[in-house]
């Protein structure tokens, strides 16, 4: 095995022993990035010298016998993360040169436990896609197979755990934008529980959806990772005071009499046949390893999309007005005054999806049309959470696929906004309870593409799908094919 | 429902952006398909029903009136696109 193969847990292990140092172990991350990244496209910035001082740092640490959780591990993040001195550009030309004067409470939280950064990863523009088609700096390749899409919009930190360039990143998830590529990538996915991460520091797009998650190689560094990143943060008014268990302490518990839930509307029309299968295999698995299944319904599954646009258009087009080529980003002025300022940064600036987000949520809060969609939405957004909570009342977690198919080619879906919207059709129903929710590889496609399986679990019952992930992951062992690059 | 291009004009209007011919063109078809497909909604009972504005029910976060420090200055202004003595520079808006 040669460096970049080894996991969280197994570093800590080596990093404590002395048998490998931080310096070498960011040395090999950062040569594999220059070799691969080039044909993958999953870093917009890379941080080789402030990850070789935090790597000398923590040799010191090791040395001294002082080493914490995460202590000389090369991690990455999503570039919605606002970092210190490092560029951070939400996949925008609006901010393509924006250095901020702060780092987010989960950045924080890394560096806290001994984290060595290597850099920021490429995303769908301020998180707004399903495929990593709309950054301002191109698309990512799926590690897989390069004609194909990683999904998004945490498509960079999927590409670079598949691909190897970061033993884990962190993402960022409003309606699927974590689990769906993670999926896609063949890694592990965790949205945690909407409050158990801050999003202090997080650029924001749907404030009642948005949250931040681990993407990685295994369930055990999932939990390792949330570990770090979960807890209350006073500068986060969102974020729940609740205490945050061990997340390792039940890990290998196993699945024996776990109550799990089918729910029959995520298995019908528009499941790929092989992803089916996929799910059908990994049930077969759960059920020899002890766990019960449960027929249940979903019955508002379907006005899920739907209630999603609405309340996640209309949630961006009020967080987006901050960008105004007045404090941060671009400004284009032509002398013609404040607003045509406001209008041609903005222009400028974003994408068409952003744009077309932007305009859509703007109708829907607009006059005349607020109760039609605005206000429709949010009630239908009582429905869906009511109709998952009282699901999760009857059985410990539900099963379900991640994405209808396997990771789609590149260009195939971005001629039609709406095809591209369904493809989240099983992850948003998620964000929209508020709840929490894993994905995990569960198989390949016969054109070799991953597929991914859903967990999906109570409020703050991570430790339960961790629980459940694991025991299924130990079983299959899908986690331990690589990508060839 | 069809959106015209007076109406995309006035949503822009709102949004502050500015919107080439072609872009307003493209607009109206992605936002009528779009509401073509988001007015299922209309199908769906919610008489009575609670609007749900955040996933996780809490009240307000106050945190003690005390004072603390805030970002620096200089650090904040470095990120202006245009600045000057400390402060964000914008076109003249009053005559």
């Amino acid at each position: 095995m040669s460096l970049i193969d080894y996991s969280i847990a197994q570093l800590q292990t080596q990093l404590r022993s002395g048998t490998i140092s931080a310096v070498e172990l960011c040395d090999a991350y950062l040569a594999r990035i220059a070799s691969v990244d080039g044909g993958i496209n999953a870093y917009l910035t890379v941080a080789a010298e402030s990850a070789r001082a935090a790597a000398c740092a923590a040799d010191r640490e090791l040395a001294g016998g002082n080493a914490r959780p995460l202590t000389g591990i090369p991690l990455a993040l999503k570039d919605i993360f606002v970092t210190k001195g490092i560029r951070t550009t939400c996949a925008s030309k609006i901010l393509s040169d924006y250095l901020p004067p702060y780092d987010g409470t989960a950045v924080q939280r890394l560096y806290d436990s001994g984290a060595v950064l290597l850099g920021k990863l490429n995303m769908d523009e301020f998180a707004m896609g399903s495929s990593n088609e709309n950054s301002a700096f191109g698309p990512v390749r799926n590690p897989w197979h390069r004609d194909y899409v990683t999904g998004g919009s945490s498509g960079g930190s999927a590409a670079c755990v598949a691909a190897r360039t970061a033993v884990a990143a962190l993402g960022t998830d409003t309606g699927g934008s974590i689990r769906q590529p993670a999926a896609h990538c063949g890694v592990v996915g965790l949205k945690p529980t909407y409050g158990r991460v801050s999003r202090y520091g997080v650029i924001a797009y749907a404030s009642s959806l948005d949250q931040v998650g681990p993407l990685t190689r295994d369930v055990r560094d999932c939990a390792i990772l949330t570990q770090a990143i979960a807890g209350y943060d006073p500068l986060d008014s969102t974020s729940v005071n609740t205490p945050v268990p061990d997340y390792l302490a039940r890990l290998e518990s196993g699945v024996k009499g776990l109550r799990i839930g089918l729910p029959r509307e995520y298995f019908g029309a528009g499941l790929d046949p092989e992803v089916k299968a996929a799910l059908e295999e990994a049930q077969r698995v759960l059920a020899g390893l002890g766990a019960e299944f449960v027929e249940i319904s979903l019955p508002y599954t379907e006005y899920a999309v739907a209630c999603y646009y609405l309340i996640a258009t209309a949630e961006a087009s009020s967080n987006l007005a901050r960008y105004d080529g007045i404090r941060y980003g671009l400004r284009v002025d032509d002398g013609e005054g404040l607003n045509a300022l406001y209008c041609r940064s903005r222009a400028a600036g974003f994408g068409a999806e952003v744009k077309r987000r932007i305009m859509l949520g703007t109708y829907a809060l607009s006059a005349g049309y607020y109760d039609a969609y605005y206000l429709k939405a949010q009630k239908a957004r009582t429905l869906i959470r009511q109709d998952i909570i009282a699901a999760l009342d009857q059985v410990d977690v539900l099963l379900s696929p991640v994405a209808p198919t396997p990771a789609f080619r590149l260009g195939e879906k971005m001629a039609d906004p709406l095809q591209m919207y369904l493809s989240d059709i099983f992850t948003i129903p998620v964000n929209l309870a508020g709840t929490c929710a894993l994905s995990l590889p569960c198989g390949f496609s016969a054109g070799g593409l991953p597929i991914g399986l859903q967990i999906i679990g109570r409020p703050f019952a991570e430790a339960t799908l961790l629980q459940a992930a694991y025991a299924y992951e130990q079983a299959t062992k899908w986690h331990q094919r690589q990508a060839m690059l | 429902m069809k959106i015209t291009a007076d109406e995309v004009k006035k949503v822009a209007k709102l949004a502050k952006l500015t919107l080439s011919d072609p872009d307003i063109e493209r607009m109206a078809a992605d936002m009528d398909a779009m509401l073509a497909y988001v007015a299922t909604l209309a199908n769906l009972d919610t008489q009575g029903i609670v609007p749900t504005a955040h996933a996780v029910p809490m009240a307000n976060a106050f945190r003690a009136d005390s004072l603390r420090p805030s970002l620096e200055r200089d650090d904040v202004m470095a990120a202006a696109p245009k600045s000057a003595g400390g402060t964000f520079r914008v076109p003249k808006v009053i005559e």
